[in-house]
C-alpha cells in the first residue's frame, strides 16, 4: 500500500516540475503575492495630496501649513489664492484634501476669539478620508494646545501587537493562508481532472491501486508544496518585510497541516465536479473569491451583516487567518488558539471525508 | 468449472439512469482465444469491456474471470488482466521508460524482475531507441505500442483492448496484429473491441453487439455472410458535398455522415474500389478507407427491402 502511494507521489512530482507553467505557479506566484500584498495592498494613509488656500497670509497661517507638511501625512501640492480653483481639483481627483484658512485668522487668534479653518475632504474612498480626517484633527489639536505645555487630555491610546499600525504586518501573514488555499485547490483538482481528461484515470483504475491510495497519493504532493510555500512566505516576511513572528513556528506548521485537510478536501471536491481543466480553474475561483471576502482577510467580519457572519463559520480561511495573525503578531499559543484549531480540524475532517466519499463514487 | 474458460459472463445488465446499455448478456471466452467484441459505434462495446474489468459494476448478473467473481474481488482479478483503454491512457509528459516504470510500480513488479521485463518489452515493441522520449512526442502507432507494453508489464493471462487500432496508420496496424498473434501463440487470452470488419475477421471468434445485445456469436466468416450489406468508412474533407455526389451513384445504397467520416453502404462489396476512384476523380482527398460493421438499422433496412 505504502509503496504504491510513494510511487504515485513521485510520478506527480515529475509531472508537476516538468511543466514550466506549473513551476512558475508553484514557486514564483507566492513570492509575487507577498510583494504585492506587502507593498501595494496597504491601508496605511500617508502623503495625502493636499491643497492649501491661505487667505490670511500671516506667520500663524504659515506655521499651520508647515505643521501639516512636517507631519508626514500630508503632501501640500499647491497653495492657491482663489476659492473657485478648488472645486475642479476635487472633481478631477487631483487632490483629496483642501485646507482653507480664512482672512483675519491670525488677528482673531491673537485677540483670543475662536477662529476657524475649513477642511474639505474627498470621501469617495471613505476609509482613507476617515483616517486623513483623524490626522487633520491631531495636527490641529497639537497646534491648539498651549505652547510648550503638555497635553492635559486624560485619554492616551497605546496600540499593542502592531504599534506602528503597519498594514504589512497584517497582510503578509495573511498571504500564507491565501497561497496555501489556492495552491492546494489548483494542484489537487488539476492533477485529477487532467488524468480524467486524458483518459489515464481509467488505466489507473484497472491496476490494483485502491481508491484510498489514489486519494492519498494525489493529495500528498500539493500538501508538501503548500508547506514549502508557507515556509517561503514566512522567510520573505521575516527577512524582507521585518514582520515579527512572536509565536511558535512549529505551531504554525501544525495548524497549516490542519488547514490543509479543508483545502485539499475542497480541491478533491472540485475534481469530482469538473470535467475539464478549465472547469476546474473556474470552480476554484468561484470558491476562492467569496472565501477571501468572507474570511476577514481585508475587512473585519464584525462589520458584515449577520447572515454573512454566520456564513464565515463555514469558511476554513476564517479560522486559519486568526491563527496565522495570532501566531505572528500576538505570539498566541495553543491555550488561546485551540478553539480555532478545533473548529478548523472539525471542518477539515468533514470536508475531506465527504469529498473522498464523493470521489470514490465518481470513480465507479 | 470448465478448466478452459477464461472469462464467463453470466446474464449481465447495465443501466445508466433510465437507459439500459447492456441487456442480459451472457457469453464465455475460452483460454488462448482471440475474441472480438464487434459492433458499430455506440453499440456498447466499451461498456462491456469495462464490465469485464470491473471498472463498471453490472446492475445485475456477474462476470467471472478464471472462476473468480470480478464484482467481489476486483483487485485480485485485475492482477491477471492487462487492459488498454481506447485513448491508450499514457502520461504524455512522462518518457516511455517512466510510463513503464510507473506501471511496474503500481503492479508491484519487483526490482530484479523489472529490469529484465522492461528490456524484453522495449525490444519486442521496437520502442528501445525511444525509451527516453516523452510519450506525447510519439507517433500514433508508437503510442499504441507503448500502451500495449504498459498493459503487458505485469505478465497478465488475459489482455483486454478497447478499439486498439482506432486512429493508427495501416502499417502500424499490421505490426500490431502481428504482435497480438504472437501473444496468443504464447497462450494469452485476448479480448478486443472493434468497429472494423477487417479486424473482426482476424479474430478466432466474434460476438456481434447491437444496442447492448449480442444477437450473434460465431466465427467471423459466418457473421460476415449473414450481414448481407457492405459498409465502407471513408475519411475525407467536404463530407456533405461527397454525400450528394455518392447518392447519385447507382451502386450506393445509403450514405451517413459522421463528422469527417462517411459511411457508405454498397450494394456489392466489389464496387468499393470503383467508388473510391470516382471520389478521387472529383478531387476529394481520401485520408483513409476501411470496411466497417454496419449498424443494425442498416442491416434491417437492407433485409426488409
Amino acid at each position: 500500500m505504502g509503496e504504491r502511494i510513494r510511487h504515485l507521489v513521485i510520478k506527480e512530482f515529475i509531472q508537476l516540475l516538468r511543466d514550466r507553467r506549473m513551476r512558475a505557479f508553484l514557486f514564483i506566484v507566492p513570492v509575487i503575492q507577498v510583494f504585492v500584498l506587502g507593498y501595494a495592498a496597504t491601508f496605511d494613509v500617508n502623503s495625502v495630496s493636499t491643497v492649501v488656500i491661505d487667505f490670511d497670509r500671516s506667520s500663524e497661517s504659515r506655521e499651520i501649513i508647515r505643521r501639516f507638511t512636517s507631519s508626514g501625512y500630508f503632501s501640500v501640492k499647491a497653495n492657491l489664492t482663489e476659492d473657485r480653483e478648488v472645486i475642479p481639483l476635487l472633481d478631477k481627483g487631483k487632490t483629496l484634501c483642501v485646507i482653507e484658512i480664512e482672512k483675519g485668522f491670525s488677528e482673531r487668534l491673537r485677540k483670543g476669539i475662536p477662529s476657524e479653518i475649513q477642511v474639505l475632504m474627498d470621501g469617495t474612498d471613505s476609509n482613507t478620508a476617515m483616517i486623513a480626517t483623524g490626522y487633520v484633527h491631531s495636527v490641529l489639536k497639537k497646534y491648539g494646545s498651549p505652547k510648550g505645555g503638555t497635553d492635559k487630555s486624560p485619554f492616551r491610546t497605546r496600540i499593542w501587537y502592531n504599534p506602528d499600525l503597519r498594514s504589512k504586518n497584517y497582510m503578509v501573514p495573511g498571504v500564507i493562508s491565501l497561497i496555501v488555499m489556492l495552491t492546494s485547490l489548483i494542484v489537487t483538482s488539476m492533477s485529477i481532472v487532467r488524468e480524467r481528461e486524458v483518459g489515464t484515470i481509467e488505466q489507473l483504475m484497472v491496476t490494483p491501486i485502491k481508491p484510498v491510495e489514489l486519494i492519498v497519493g494525489k493529495t500528498i504532493p500539493p500538501a508538501l508544496i503548500c508547506f514549502f510555500d508557507m515556509i517561503l512566505v514566512t522567510i520573505v516576511g521575516l527577512f524582507w518585510f521585518n514582520i515579527p513572528i512572536r509565536g511558535s513556528f512549529l505551531l504554525l506548521a501544525l495548524c497549516t497541516a490542519i488547514y490543509l485537510l479543508s483545502t485539499l478536501g475542497i480541491g478533491l471536491f472540485i475534481s469530482t465536479l469538473a470535467k475539464t481543466q478549465q472547469q476546474a480553474i473556474m470552480a476554484t475561483f468561484l470558491f476562492f473569491q467569496p472565501a477571501i471576502l468572507l474570511s476577514g482577510f481585508a475587512t473585519p467580519i464584525e462589520n458584515m451583516p449577520q447572515v454573512f457572519q454566520y456564513l464565515t463559520y463555514l469558511n476554513p480561511l476564517r479560522y486559519f487567518l486568526v491563527i496565522v495573525r495570532g501566531i505572528f503578531l500576538k505570539g498566541n499559543g495553543f491555550d488561546i488558539l485551540w478553539t480555532e484549531m478545533a473548529m478548523l480540524f472539525l471542518l477539515g475532517f468533514l470536508i475531506f471525508t465527504l469529498s473522498s466519499v464523493r470521489f470514490r463514487k465518481r470513480l465507479n | 468449472m470448465d478448466q478452459d474458460i477464461a472469462i464467463e459472463v453470466k446474464g449481465i445488465t447495465k443501466n445508466f439512469g433510465g437507459y439500459t446499455a447492456i441487456k442480459n448478456l451472457s457469453f464465455s471466452v475460452t483460454k488462448a482465444e482471440l475474441f472480438g467484441i464487434v459492433g458499430p459505434d455506440g453499440a456498447g462495446k466499451t461498456t462491456i469491456l469495462r464490465l469485464l474489468m470491473g471498472i463498471l459494476l453490472p446492475t445485475s448478473g456477474e462476470v467471472m474471470v478464471f472462476g473468480v467473481s470480478v464484482g467481489r474481488y476486483p483487485e485480485k482479478v485485475r492482477e491477471s488482466i492487462g487492459y488498454m483503454s481506447q485513448r491508450f491512457g499514457l502520461y504524455e509528459d512522462l518518457t516511455v521508460e517512466e510510463n513503464m516504470e510507473f506501471y511496474c510500480d503500481l503492479y508491484g513488479v519487483d526490482r530484479k524482475e523489472r529490469k529484465r521485463r522492461m528490456e524484453e518489452l522495449l525490444d519486442f515493441s521496437g520502442l528501445y531507441p525511444f525509451k527516453k522520449r516523452l510519450a506525447g512526442h510519439l507517433s500514433g502507432g508508437m503510442k499504441q505500442k507503448l500502451g500495449l507494453t504498459c498493459a503487458l508489464i505485469h505478465r497478465p493471462d488475459i489482455l483486454i483492448l478497447d478499439e486498439p487500432t482506432a486512429g493508427v496508420d495501416p502499417l502500424s496496424r499490421r505490426d500490431f496484429w502481428r504482435i497480438l498473434y504472437g501473444l496468443r501463440n504464447q497462450g494469452m487470452t485476448i479480448v478486443l473491441s472493434t468497429a472494423y470488419l477487417d479486424e473482426a475477421e482476424r479474430c478466432t471468434r466474434i460476438g456481434l453487439i447491437y444496442r447492448g445485445e449480442m444477437p450473434m456469436l460465431d466465427r467471423p466468416n459466418n457473421i460476415r455472410s449473414s450481414l448481407g450489406i457492405s459498409m465502407v468508412e471513408v475519411v475525407l474533407s467536404e463530407t456533405s458535398r461527397a454525400r450528394d455526389i455518392l447518392l447519385r451513384n447507382e451502386y450506393v445504397d445509403m450514405v451517413t455522415v459522421y463528422g469527417d467520416r462517411l459511411h457508405i453502404g454498397l450494394k456489392e462489396k466489389e464496387q468499393m474500389d470503383s467508388i473510391l476512384d470516382m471520389l478521387r476523380s472529383y478531387r476529394f482527398e481520401i485520408k483513409g478507407s476501411r470496411e466497417v460493421i454496419p449498424s443494425l438499422e442498416d442491416v434491417f433496412i437492407k433485409r426488409i427491402r
